[in-house]
């Protein structure tokens, strides 16, 4: 017998996992797969981190809409699964009159978008405001609904409350086809079997366009990977507490200097066309090019400072992606084709994907509806997911209350990020367990200051093979083939 | 144990830096000496330095790390120093706090006369010298694969290539191949051996591993496990010479590319580092500009033989220990001086028992009174008589003076309040 869902969500990146979490609200079974080990391994585990406020898309698309209703969405959703988010406005800054000119232009796209809470500032302000910044700067727009978050935080956080509102989240499950009856799709088959479904919603990034095209959707559409890479800074050395964009012109977009909930300042993004969707690697080019753009924005950064280097892809589409009455490039495809039935299609979602994701989400239930899916709320339905306790975060009298409580959190694992064991442990157990290192860092952020996991790594493979019940040599650190260790040693073998 | 709440002095790492300070300390005077270790044992990185090459200089002997830290272990025990294991000290304040986090104990705030730094080093790791590529599993600092190695009891890997001619990297490369596993290559971009030429015969030359000057890795790759690397030759400049690329498959790449003093909790008591070497500055009793914050070890600046690690300890923990007792000392603080009958008043008003050492103090006092006639002068605690002597006779407008001498210093000090009287015999 073929296992039955009402809703199969292809993909467990930010746009998949928020849209289960919507879904598990109502009556009718949801089920998530996700290709990898872990859900968050996509475009989503690797960008800038900010919930835009809405100015970039062109006004009337699609994108700006979902920009601009999304923004608007994080703080009840923050409140409600209990993820870290920071609502402290972001700058485009100017550099000569040239570019102070060009403020306007996005002022007024902005105001078209429908952003509130946006102002231009002059020089002066600029770097009263942030000590960092190039002295030559003319002024900035201020947009006071910007934000950052962790985008971890809140794709893990959705899926763990759909999850325990009754989804099913699959890992380490690909999809492969779709399993169709006449022109309606009735199911999918994946490495791990095949499912029913009475819908199926692609939100595979990357590999939307593959996805699409199964269902014989769009079959012109194609992404191509856009890579963006990036360098972390210690936060003990330098800090710019604000999110600097430049000011976009002839010659692109330019590159941020930001920061990370956490503190730690960030560079990046180029972007490169590239055609392969699994390379992530960070290029000597790529890297040459960052440092010397966030040097515009931010002259005294210092190399030795550079404690972690990351690259990320976004899912560009290149296709005549037209949205109903939307008629340009590079929108986002959210819709019901006509010609298939039982399928919620998503493809493009590159930037700003991550802050639109919540209205995607609304956007998706919507379309359901309109479809004529009647959509009742479940009686049980628990909009809340408690976060667990983080003993970096916590004061004196905190730590000392949780050790007395569990004296695991007193073991300090990752000397930089302030880790315990408890919390790894409480990960390893939490509704969409962690099971590789990789997904603790994503859950944790251990290893990811000064020493890059140099000491936390074999305590925490031993920590996960211990809960796991499985030797140190099973343990991988983001899923088959990657694993840590080769064999004992030979004194070890011998006894 | 119970943990008590202040100490004489706080030893923060028990690497043999660490080990000799507390030891020294203790051998000073100071009575409460503890040590602190986020490892479940003593000894830092010495315990997974199994090969030998330590104490040559101490012992005149060439022993194996371990061996070598025991020797101090085993007077720490003797001397009653205190430990507190598996325990990570989090933050130091400039008046001496510590905050430490463990299982065992919990969360502790404690306070210390005197602080030795003791936490060695950390790793140069692969961003900071960015090496472009793959983020796959199997690319380790050579120290973790040195734990994972010698500590845990596994090998990280089958197929290694090493970057850096550093000690631990060549010293690594000869324990993998006595492991069985293949190490291809070691490269170092400079034009020179970093490490030392006896490492270089003995590591790497012994076993047929070749060392390229001058290159580097350009990129690493595989998506999961490391798959191959890429290395190029580098010029005068550091630039990549075009032409030169070799992809050397292999599993596992190991950085031995430098040690940074591992300073973050010095930087939270505000001690002030040398940005060249990213140590405290300090002075030639290891003291930094933080009164009472003493730094031993690789903490300072890296050192190539423990034997040095464990005399600059030595000199620390003796220094920290000689300003624990001084502290100790003030703190006991003040008594206050009292005039008591017939006295107008005695100067000085207070005495600090830091002072009550080897040399008499004198207390000089006017009286209201004159009485012709002889009388005593004395010092009481209470009931107490503490010292007194004898005047022919006291007048107001004549000074007079009463002497306390090292013998009485034992009863000075108990007393809280001295009065000072001067009464007809
Ligand atoms: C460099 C860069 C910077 C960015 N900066 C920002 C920013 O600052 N703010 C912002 O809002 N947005 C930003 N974005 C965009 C944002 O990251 C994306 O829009 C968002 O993460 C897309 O989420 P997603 O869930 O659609 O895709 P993904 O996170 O890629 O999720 C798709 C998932 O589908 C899975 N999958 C694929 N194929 C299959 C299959 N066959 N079977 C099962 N599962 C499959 C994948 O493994 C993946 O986990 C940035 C992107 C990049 C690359
Ligand atoms: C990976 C590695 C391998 C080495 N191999 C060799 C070698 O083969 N031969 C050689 O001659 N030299 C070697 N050295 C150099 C060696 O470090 C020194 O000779 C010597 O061990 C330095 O002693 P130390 O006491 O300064 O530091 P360490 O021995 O490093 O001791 C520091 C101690 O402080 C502890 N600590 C740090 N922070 C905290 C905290 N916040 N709370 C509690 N405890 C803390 C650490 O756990 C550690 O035990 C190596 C160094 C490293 C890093």
């Amino acid at each position: 017998m073929l296992e039955k869902y009402d809703y199969i969500v292809i993909g467990g990146g930010v746009v998949g996992s928020v849209i289960t979490r919507w879904l598990s609200k109502y009556e009718g079974s949801v089920l998530l797969i996700e290709k990898e080990s872990d859900i968050c391994m996509g475009s989503t585990s690797s960008n800038t981190a900010i919930v835009h406020a809405g100015y970039d898309p062109l006004p009337g698309s699609l994108k700006a809409r979902m920009n601009v209703r999304g923004n608007e969405m994080w703080d009840t959703l923050a409140g409600e699964l209990e993820f870290p988010f920071e609502r402290r406005g972001d700058y485009v800054v100017a550099i000569g009159e040239e570019e102070f000119s060009n403020l306007t232009t996005l002022i007024e796209q902005g105001k078209k978008n429908g952003v509130p809470g946006m102002r231009l500032l002059m020089g002066d302000e600029v770097r009263s405001l942030e000590k960092e910044i190039n002295p030559e700067v003319s002024g900035a727009l201020w947009a006071e609904t910007g934000g950052i978050c962790d985008p971890f935080a809140i794709t893990i956080s959705a899926a763990e409350n759909a999850v325990v509102n009754g989804a099913k989240v699959m890992l380490n499950t690909a999809f492969e086809d779709f399993i169709m009856d006449g022109d309606r799709i009735i199911g999918i088959k994946t490495n791990k079997g095949d499912f029913g479904c009475r819908w199926a919603i692609n939100c595979a990034g990357l590999y939307s366009d593959v996805v699409m095209h199964k269902a014989g959707v769009r079959p012109e559409f194609k992404i191509i990977p856009r890579k963006g890479e990036y360098f972390v800074f210690d936060r003990a050395d330098i800090t710019v507490n604000n999110v600097l964009f430049p000011t976009p012109t002839e010659k692109g977009k330019g590159i941020l200097v930001t920061t990370t909930l956490h503190g730690n300042t960030i560079i990046g993004p180029n972007s490169v066309l590239i055609d392969d969707k699994e390379d992530r690697s960070c290029t000597t080019a790529g890297l040459d090019e960052i440092w010397e753009g966030a040097q515009k924005l931010v002259p005294g950064l210092k190399r030795k400072h550079i404690i972690g280097m990351f690259a990320g892809l976004r899912p560009y589409g290149n296709g005549p992606c037209k949205t109903p009455g939307i008629d340009y490039q590079h929108d986002y495809i959210i819709e019901i084709p006509e010609k298939v039935k039982g399928f919620v299609n998503l493809g493009g979602i590159e930037s700003p994907g991550l802050a639109s994701s919540p209205a995607i989400a609304e956007e998706v239930v919507a379309m359901l509806q309109d479809a004529g899916e009647t959509l009742k709320v479940k009686k049980d339905w628990n909009p809340i997911r408690r976060s667990r306790p983080r003993f970096r975060d916590m004061d004196h009298k905190e730590r000392e209350r949780m050790i007395r409580l569990d004296p695991r959190y007193g073991r300090v694992i990752c000397r930089c990020e302030n880790v315990t064991e408890g919390e790894i442990i409480a990960e390893i157990h939490s509704p969409i367990p962690a099971t590789t290192y990789d997904a603790i860092k994503r859950r944790t952020w251990l290893g990811t200051g000064r020493c890059q996991g140099g000491f936390d790594m074999p305590r925490v493979v031993e920590i996960l093979a211990g809960e796991l019940g499985v030797s140190p040599l099973e343990i991988t650190k983001k899923g088959s083939g990657s694993d840590f260790l080769s064999r004992p040693t030979k004194n070890v073998e011998g006894k | 144990m119970a943990v008590k709440e202040l100490y004489d002095v706080i030893v923060i790492g028990s690497g043999p830096g660490g080990l000799a300070a507390a030891i020294a300390a203790k051998k000073a005077g100071a009575d409460d000496v503890l040590i602190i270790e986020r490892d479940i044992e003593l000894g830092g990185i010495l315990l997974q330095c199994i090969h030998n090459g330590f104490g040559v200089e101490i012992f005149k002997e060439d022993l194996p790390g371990p061996t070598y830290s025991q020797r101090f272990i085993k007077e720490v025990r003797a001397l009653g120093i205190e430990t507190m294991l598996d325990t990570m000290v989090l933050d130091i304040t400039p008046l001496k706090k510590v905050y430490a986090s463990s299982k065992q104990h919990g969360f502790v705030v404690l306070e210390a006369r005197s602080i030795v730094l003791a936490m060695g080093c950390r790793e140069r790791t692969r961003p900071m010298i960015r090496i472009p590529g793959t983020r796959p599993s199997g690319v380790y600092t050579a120290g973790t694969a040195q734990r994972w190695t010698n500590v845990e009891g596994y090998l990280p890997g089958k197929r290694f290539v090493i970057l850096g001619s550093g000690d631990i990297g060549m010293i690594m490369a000869r324990r993998l191949t006595f492991e069985g596993a293949k190490v291809e290559r070691v490269l170092e971009v400079m034009p020179h051996l970093t490490g030392l030429t006896r490492n270089y015969v003995q590591c790497l030359l012994d076993f047929d591993i070749q060392l390229q000057l001058r290159h580097t890795v350009k990129r690493i790759i595989g998506n999961d496990r490391v798959e191959a690397i890429e290395s190029v030759k580098v010029d005068e400049k550091w630039k990549p010479v075009p032409g030169t690329e070799e992809i050397i498959p292999c599993d596992t790449l190991l950085l031995s590319v430098g040690l940074i003093p591992e300073n973050e909790l010095s930087k939270k008591a505000g001690v002030l580092l040398d940005p060249r070497i990213g140590g405290p500055i300090v002075d030639d009793s290891f003291q930094t500009n933080v009164p009472g914050i003493f730094a031993a070890g690789n903490v300072v600046h890296v050192y190539d033989l423990v034997d040095w690690v464990t005399e600059a300890g030595y000199v620390a923990g003796n220094a920290a220990g000689e300003y624990a007792i001084k502290e100790r000392q003030k703190e006991t603080g003040s008594i206050t001086i009292q005039a008591g009958d017939n006295v107008r008043y005695v100067v000085p008003q207070m005495l600090d028992k830091a002072h009550l050492t080897d040399k008499p103090i004198s207390l000089q006092m006017r009286v209201i009174n004159p009485i012709e006639d002889p009388v005593w002068v004395e010092a009481h605690d209470g009931s107490n008589l503490v010292a007194r002597k004898a005047e022919r006779y006291v007048r107001p407008g004549e000074m007079v003076t009463l002497k306390l001498r090292p013998k009485h210093f034992d009863d000075v000090r108990k007393a809280g309040t001295l009065t000072i009287s001067v009464n007809p015999k």
